[in-house]
């Protein structure tokens, strides 16, 4: 699917959501529990189940990036389901924290 | 992404822990949340939401609304006059005004259509509200009027992808602990009052609002609320080290400052941090047009500069170095200068607007915007700001940046608060003039004065008039009026 900033997709296995905060140049399949997430309007397959074996599901706030493709996307919506691109596992994004400035 | 994903995801995120409070008055996130959707029915059509008061619910009620309907909000200084509102608001078409009482009658009569702000929130608060947050990113989220200390405000534009950039760019969702408390004290028509309560809502961090500064009381809340966190304006910073010159109970709970706005004069810094010695200190420069913060000088900096470190001591007058989502350039024409040289600075990043309403956009092919700030970074990077583009006095074709003089005016005993300007003059372009408040019983003079200046500067900055004056004018959130005072010094009186 071609992914654009700002995009929110859903999981099509849980609750989980995203919205898309960096997005490659080309076309990548970003996917939770196993099945390709969805944009609105778009339907479930009636047979997805989570695949577990990914890992565990994305966690409220935080950011998960592949920074050789050029994307991230940040969990608006916790819900099970590992979030894959391309079939890869897409990995937290560290925090740097910095000074408070608010 | 829209402001209001923030907000939703907050109120996911945050359970029954309060999100904001003024007075008593507490709301958690979730409830906020719920008070925008219904608040939204109470504002739908509008083609923008104002903000004329002092900080209370209804400004971030309001600000979450705006963004439900699709409209940008307006926060306007309350102590701007109904016709003064009246010109802000004209082009801004069929706007609804959340007003503090007072206003309100006298709004609603010029047929703005007025709700009050206390009320709006009460009505709010009724019953529960739900809804969709929208998908738009692009649509302007707020129109900020920039503090027009050089020339006429102008409304900066600053979208959803802007706002929701830095607080994504800058803060870590909910990674506040459950103490943490955050006294916001800002004017909520001033960029940091936006970002104050975007980032600690997004943080999970506690907001407590003060209707309006006022020394004494932040330095009560502080110690009543268990205040951990505080963003405050440099001439807050003196009225606050008066306060605690008044007894030893110091502060224990405050964990942070950050300060910014204006230019901290060094013995104000020097003297809070001497006041406050367990607190983490950060500098945070931006502009209304960057989404606030874009450069830091962070606590680790502070305390190198108290350990005695020249280096460190000689950076406490930057302002730390840009955010790692921020880029800078500083140019002398359309070229970049070397590091070291001083030139305009230009910034870029995603939180950048630098779009101002009914005007070309200022960002140049590439997406730089010139903050019109003068200034130099140093060879780690660490940004020094010399002062306005407008402010910088040309006398005999050199370049003289005002803040430098003042900075050694302010080291003259007698002398209270200063205004370097350039005025007009026929044989060097411009000559420099000083308007000085004397401390009180002070009885120095022009002449004393200027010898001060030219022994530690030279002869080419001091300053050719000296003229002494009562007072002089700040916007409220410190930052003198220098169009002001050269207008009154060019107008004999």
């Amino acid at each position: 699917m071609q992914l654009r900033p700002g995009l929110k997709l859903n999981s099509a296995v849980s609750d989980a959501q995203v919205v898309v905060v960096k997005a490659p140049a080309g076309e990548v399949e970003l996917a939770c529990g196993g099945w390709p997430m969805l944009a609105e309007g778009e339907a479930a397959d009636a047979a997805a189940t989570i695949d577990g074996s990914l890992g565990e599901g994305p966690l409220l706030g935080k950011r998960y990036a592949d920074e050789d493709l050029g994307l991230e996307v940040l969990c608006s919506r916790a819900g099970d389901g590992a979030l894959t691109v391309d079939g890869r596992v897409l990995p937290v994004k560290g925090a740097k924290p910095l000074p408070s400035s608010d | 992404m829209n402001l209001l994903l923030l907000l939703d995801m907050a109120a996911a995120g945050g359970g029954d822990e309060v999100a904001l409070q003024v007075g008593d008055d507490q709301l958690s996130a979730a409830e906020l949340l719920s008070a925008v959707w219904r608040a939204g029915e109470l504002v739908d059509g509008a083609s923008a939401v104002a903000y004329v008061g002092t900080n209370g619910l209804g400004f971030p009620v309001g600000l979450f609304a705006a963004a439900a309907v699709g409209a940008p909000f307006v926060p306007l200084n309350y102590r701007l006059s109904d016709d003064q509102l009246d010109e802000l608001l004209g082009p801004l078409g069929d706007v609804v005004i959340i007003a503090e009482g007072g206003r309100v009658d006298a709004l609603a009569a010029r047929g703005h259509r007025v709700l009050e702000g206390d009320r709006l929130v009460a009505q709010a608060r009724q019953g529960s509200g739900a809804g969709e947050v929208p998908a738009d990113a692009e649509h302007p989220a707020v129109l900020l009027h920039t503090s027009g200390t050089t020339s006429a405000p102008k409304a900066a534009v600053l979208r959803h992808r802007h706002l929701t950039s830095y607080v994504i760019g800058t803060v870590e969702f909910g990674a506040a602990d459950r103490e943490e408390a955050a006294l916001v004290s800002v004017p909520p028509y001033h960029v940091a009052g936006l970002a104050n309560l975007l980032s600690n809502l997004y943080l999970g961090r506690r907001i407590v609002y003060l209707r309006q500064f006022e020394a004494e009381e932040w330095v009560s809340t502080v110690r009543r609320e268990g205040v951990t966190h505080a963003m405050v304006v440099p001439t807050m910073l003196a009225r606050i080290a008066d306060v605690l010159d008044a007894d030893d109970a110091g502060l224990p709970s405050l964990r942070a400052i950050s300060y910014g706005g204006s230019r901290t004069p060094s013995t104000v810094l020097q003297r809070i941090m001497d006041r406050l010695p367990e607190v983490a200190f950060t500098n945070a420069y931006g502009l209304t047009e960057t989404s606030s913060t874009i450069a830091v000088l962070g606590p680790d900096d502070h305390r190198a500069a108290r350990s005695g470190d020249p280096v460190a001591v000689g950076r406490l007058a930057s302002v730390g170095r840009v955010l790692p989502t921020v880029e800078v350039q500083v140019r002398e024409g359309d070229v970049a200068v070397a590091i070291g040289q001083p030139g305009e600075i230009w910034v870029r990043g995603e939180q950048v607007s630098g779009e101002y309403r009914g005007l070309d956009p200022s960002l140049d092919p590439e997406g730089w915007f010139p903050t019109r700030d003068r200034g130099w970074v140093d060879d780690e990077g660490y940004l020094f700001i010399e002062g306005r583009s407008d402010d910088t006095i040309i006398r005999g074709g050199e370049n003289i940046a005002p803040s430098e003089i003042e900075e050694v005016l302010l080291d003259h005993p007698d002398v209270a608060q200063c205004a370097v300007v350039g005025v007009p003059d026929e044989e060097w372009g411009q000559r420099i003039a000083a308007a000085i408040v004397l401390e009180d019983g002070a009885d120095a003079d022009a002449d004393g004065i200027r010898d001060f200046v030219r022994q530690r500067l030279r002869g080419s900055k001091t300053p050719d008039e000296v003229t002494f004056v009562d007072e002089l004018p700040y916007t409220e959130t410190g930052k003198l009026l220098r169009r002001v005072v050269l207008s009154s010094l060019l107008t004999p009186s």
